[in-house]
């Protein structure tokens, strides 16, 4: 099954809000998907930083001296910001590539769930309720998010397989469906040099954006060539640094409805994920197309 | 009238208490307040009493109706009125996929566009549907009548058995042995009255083109022994 819920702000006014916006849409998704939950959320760059979101199964061992590990690895001067299991790194972004290396080969215990100028990736096996206070995103702020619960089916019960999935500089994706060809198409993607983390079909179609995106694509384009390119059952949510994309397969039997407003787009997998936000009775809401793309930027 | 919202009141205990009402009900007038996208609303009502339900609604709406009239001021969930068996059942949104699936009798209304799926396998409900309708309706329908006042998506009426489809506006394409057919005097008949049942006047039945069977798949044919 799987629930996914997502908000792309356009009016700035309701960015201090988006945390507990998003937290109540996902909360009406527990029934869909209670084995995990995640969320990327989309707060402000600072110039010259990257954030680098990392996940420890025991936090309080491997992030208690992790920036000055980094410091004396990469040279690089990281802040930490830990909350729970997850912490944010915030490094110089000529130095971001030497950080994640050295937190692959040097701290094993730690694992990258995302990386870049804006996102923060946070996922969790649990109910979803318990996953967001968590991480407390009701007091999380920014310009957009997506959020998922999760009811495993193409791979275990973990934190990894989880969603969102982050596989290129401040991208996500997640997923509701099953893909049958993932196989095949992780396959060329990583003689293509791209990296996986686990066996999960949802990673593949995060990848394959992201693969796509590095050929020059913009995420609208990335998404339709996702049409011919991935079989199976899918409804994508997908976030850039300024982009909000949906699109759902052919087929289109997972569910969906939009809402759109002059403050707001909104996703969710059932109307009652939409139901709590702001002038949702004067909003435009419709059941996006089956294989037509949608997605905003700003 | 009964004013019953959900706000405060379970959904089970609305459900229940409507299970409650039989033939000849006291409480002939109902309300739902705030559904708030919530399933399986007034599903499987056996009474002919008439539930308004003042918003939006999710999964299973008025499935298994029989002989209640109910109407959802707002748009409906998938499976809106699935499996009806009498009585009538209104839109005045949009619908999500697979409304009116398997019904076997009575009639929907839907005053916006319907998605996918509208209809499939129906045995006998007649669908009324104002806006579009989308792809793979009339799956496999095998009796009643779906009427479509603007278009249809892909493969209308794919592996039709004997339900009667009426479109007016465009079909993007026709499903496997379903094809256009003769408008004859009775389909007029037939048709005009649905279109006046559904309280859509200025319609004329000559506006729509028939679809059906086209009665090749119905029994095993050796020459396509090959295809399996």
């Amino acid at each position: 099954m799987c629930g996914i819920v997502g908000l792309f702000l356009k009016d700035k006014k309701l960015e201090p809000q988006l945390g507990a916006m998003l937290s109540t849409m996902l909360g009406t998704m527990c029934e869909r998907g209670p084995d995990s939950a995640g969320f990327a959320i989309y707060g402000d760059a600072h110039k010259g930083k990257t954030k680098i979101t990392v996940q420890s199964a025991t936090p309080s061992a491997d992030f208690a001296n992790l920036t000055s590990l980094i410091k004396s690895e990469t040279g690089a001067a990281a802040e930490i910001a830990v909350k729970s299991t997850h912490a944010v790194l915030t490094v110089p972004s000529d130095k971001a590539d030497a950080v994640c290396e050295a937190i692959r080969a040097k701290h094993p215990s730690i694992r990258i769930m995302g990386v870049g100028e804006n996102i923060e990736i946070y996922k969790e096996v649990g109910y979803p309720t318990d996953v967001a206070k968590q991480f407390d995103l009701v007091h999380m702020t920014g310009s957009h998010a997506i959020g998922h619960t999760r009811m495993a089916t193409e791979s275990a019960v973990t934190t990894l397989g989880a969603h969102p999935f982050s596989t290129g500089p401040d991208q996500c994706l997640v997923h509701n469906g099953s893909l049958s060809n993932h196989n095949s198409v992780r396959r060329l993607l990583k003689r293509d040099g791209m990296t996986f983390e686990t066996e999960n079909d949802t990673e593949v179609a995060a990848a394959y954006l992201t693969w796509r995106m590095k050929q020059g694509l913009n995420l609208g384009d990335a998404l339709n060539k996702s049409l011919d390119d991935l079989d199976g059952f899918f409804n994508f949510v997908v976030g850039t640094k300024n982009g909000f994309g949906v699109i759902r397969d052919p087929i289109a039997c997972k569910p969906a409805v939009m809402a759109e407003t002059d403050e707001y787009v909104a996703f969710g997998s059932e109307y009652r994920a939409l139901v709590n936000l702001p002038g949702i009775d004067k909003a435009r809401v419709w059941e996006p197309e089956p294989a037509t793309v949608y997605f905003w930027e700003r | 009238m009964r004013t019953i919202d959900l706000a405060t009141t379970p959904l089970r205990a609305l459900n229940e208490d409507l299970h409650r009402q039989k033939d000849g009900a006291n409480e002939a007038k109902w309300e739902v307040l705030n559904p708030r996208g919530a399933h399986a609303v007034a599903a499987g009502v056996d009474a002919p009493i008439s539930v308004d339900v003042k918003g939006s609604v999710g999964y299973y709406c008025a499935g298994m109706n029989k002989k209640a009239a109910i109407t959802v001021h707002g748009s409906a969930g998938p499976g809106v009125a699935e499996n009806m068996m009498s009585g009538k059942v209104v839109i005045k949104g949009d619908a999500s996929q697979y409304a009116g699936a398997t019904g076997r009798g009575g009639l929907l209304v839907i005053e916006g566009n319907a998605s996918s799926r509208c209809g499939i396998s129906m045995k006998g409900i007649d669908i009324i549907v104002k806006g579009n309708i989308g792809h793979m309706s009339a799956f496999m329908a095998q009796s009643g009548s779906l009427v479509v006042l603007g278009d249809a998506g892909d493969a209308l009426g794919d592996s039709i058995y004997e339900a009667k489809l009426f479109v007016r506006g465009k079909v993007k394409s026709l499903g496997a042995d379903c094809i256009e057919k003769e408008m004859r005097p009775e389909h007029h008949e037939a048709l005009g009255k649905l279109l006046e049942q559904a309280g859509f006047t200025g319609v004329k039945s000559s506006e729509f083109k028939r679809y059906g069977s086209a009665r090749k798949l119905y029994n095993f044919n050796i020459d396509n022994a090959d295809a399996y």
